[in-house]
C-alpha cells in the first residue's frame, strides 16, 4: 500500500484510464487541457481588452464573437463554451455573475476568484448590485449610469468589456493590458490608473 | 422562434417539485416578463444532458428583465439579462 497516495489520486487514476478505455479522452488530451487551463490567467482578459481600446476593427470583431478575438490573440478556445463580450458605455455598466453555480470565462481568465463562488455574491448580484459593488468594492455607478447584471445561467461565458480611464491617451497596449484587473473583466471594479 | 424585442414571459413552473432536475432557469425568475435580446444560438438541452438522456438542440436567448420588478427594491432604469431557453420561454 502507499501511504502516500490519496483517494482522490487513486480515483483520478481510474478515471482517467476508464475515459481513454472508452475513447473519449486520451492521456494526451488531458494533459494538454490541464496545460491550457493553467495558462490562462485574468492578463490574456487584459489583452483582449488593451488591444480593443487601441483598435476599432478588433473592438467590432470582440464584441460580434469573442471567442473567435481569444483566438486572434493566441488563446486556445477549442471545446470551450462560446465566449461573449458585454459593452460598457457611458450609460451602461454590466456585471457578471452565475447564480446557479460558477460559470466563468475560465478560457480568458484562468479559474474564478473564489468570492466569484460565494453565496454571498451570487444572490447580491442580483438583488442588490449596487450595494454590493459599494460595499465589497467600493464601486460607486453614477445615478445616470443603468447597471446590467448578466446572469451567466447556461451555454455562454461572458466578460465585461470596460470603459478605458481618462489619462491613458497615448499608451499602447501593453501598458494599458498592465491595468485592467481581474474584477474590471467581471464588473466588479472599473479601471483605475495605478 | 422569439424575434429581439419579443414581450416574453418565464413559465412558472416548478419541476423540480416532481423529481430529480437539472434546470439552468434561476428560481427568481419564474413568472417574470422579459424582453428577448438576441438568439444566442442552439444548444443540447441540459436539462437531458444531465441525465444521459437524448438531448435535443434547444433554441438559448439572452432575455431582459427590469431589475426593481423582479425584487420590488432597487434602482429605476437596472436590468437582469439572462440565458434562457425556449421551451421555458411564454409570449407575454
Amino acid at each position: 500500500m502507499n501511504v502516500t497516495e490519496t483517494e482522490g489520486e487513486r480515483l483520478l487514476v481510474a478515471l482517467r484510464s476508464v475515459l481513454a478505455a472508452k475513447g473519449i479522452a486520451s492521456a494526451a488530451e488531458i494533459a494538454e487541457r490541464i496545460a491550457i487551463t493553467d495558462s490562462a490567467s485574468p492578463g490574456q482578459g487584459a489583452r483582449m481588452v488593451a488591444k480593443a481600446w487601441c483598435d476599432a476593427g478588433y473592438r467590432a470583431r470582440l464584441l460580434e464573437d469573442g471567442s473567435k478575438a481569444a483566438e486572434e490573440l493566441g488563446i486556445p478556445m477549442r471545446g470551450m463554451p462560446p465566449l461573449g463580450v458585454l459593452e460598457d458605455t457611458a450609460e451602461h455598466h454590466n456585471l457578471v455573475v452565475c447564480t446557479l453555480c460558477s460559470c466563468y470565462p475560465r478560457a480568458v481568465l484562468g479559474y474564478p476568484p473564489f468570492w466569484y463562488k460565494s453565496a454571498a455574491y451570487r444572490a447580491r448580484a442580483v438583488r442588490d448590485p449596487r450595494g454590493l459593488l459599494a460595499e465589497e468594492w467600493g464601486t460607486v455607478l453614477a445615478d445616470n449610469v443603468r447597471l446590467r447584471v448578466v446572469d451567466s445561467t447556461a451555454d455562454y461565458r461572458w466578460m465585461v468589456l470596460p470603459l478605458r480611464p481618462a489619462g491613458t491617451e497615448g499608451w499602447d497596449e501593453a501598458r494599458l493590458a498592465s491595468i485592467v484587473r481581474e474584477g474590471d473583466v467581471i464588473g466588479v471594479t472599473i479601471p483605475r490608473l495605478a | 422562434m422569439f424575434a429581439p424585442g419579443t414581450a416574453v414571459r418565464v413559465k412558472d413552473d416548478w419541476p423540480e417539485t416532481r423529481g430529480p432536475v437539472h434546470i439552468r432557469t434561476p428560481h427568481y425568475l419564474r413568472g417574470m416578463q422579459g424582453v428577448v435580446v438576441r438568439h444566442l444560438g442552439s444548444f443540447r438541452n441540459p436539462e437531458d444532458l444531465a441525465f444521459a438522456r437524448p438531448a435535443p438542440l434547444r433554441a438559448l436567448y439572452h432575455v431582459r428583465f427590469d431589475q426593481p420588478s423582479v425584487w420590488h427594491e432597487g434602482r429605476a432604469g437596472d436590468e437582469l439579462q439572462v440565458e434562457i431557453f425556449e421551451h421555458w420561454l411564454e409570449q407575454a
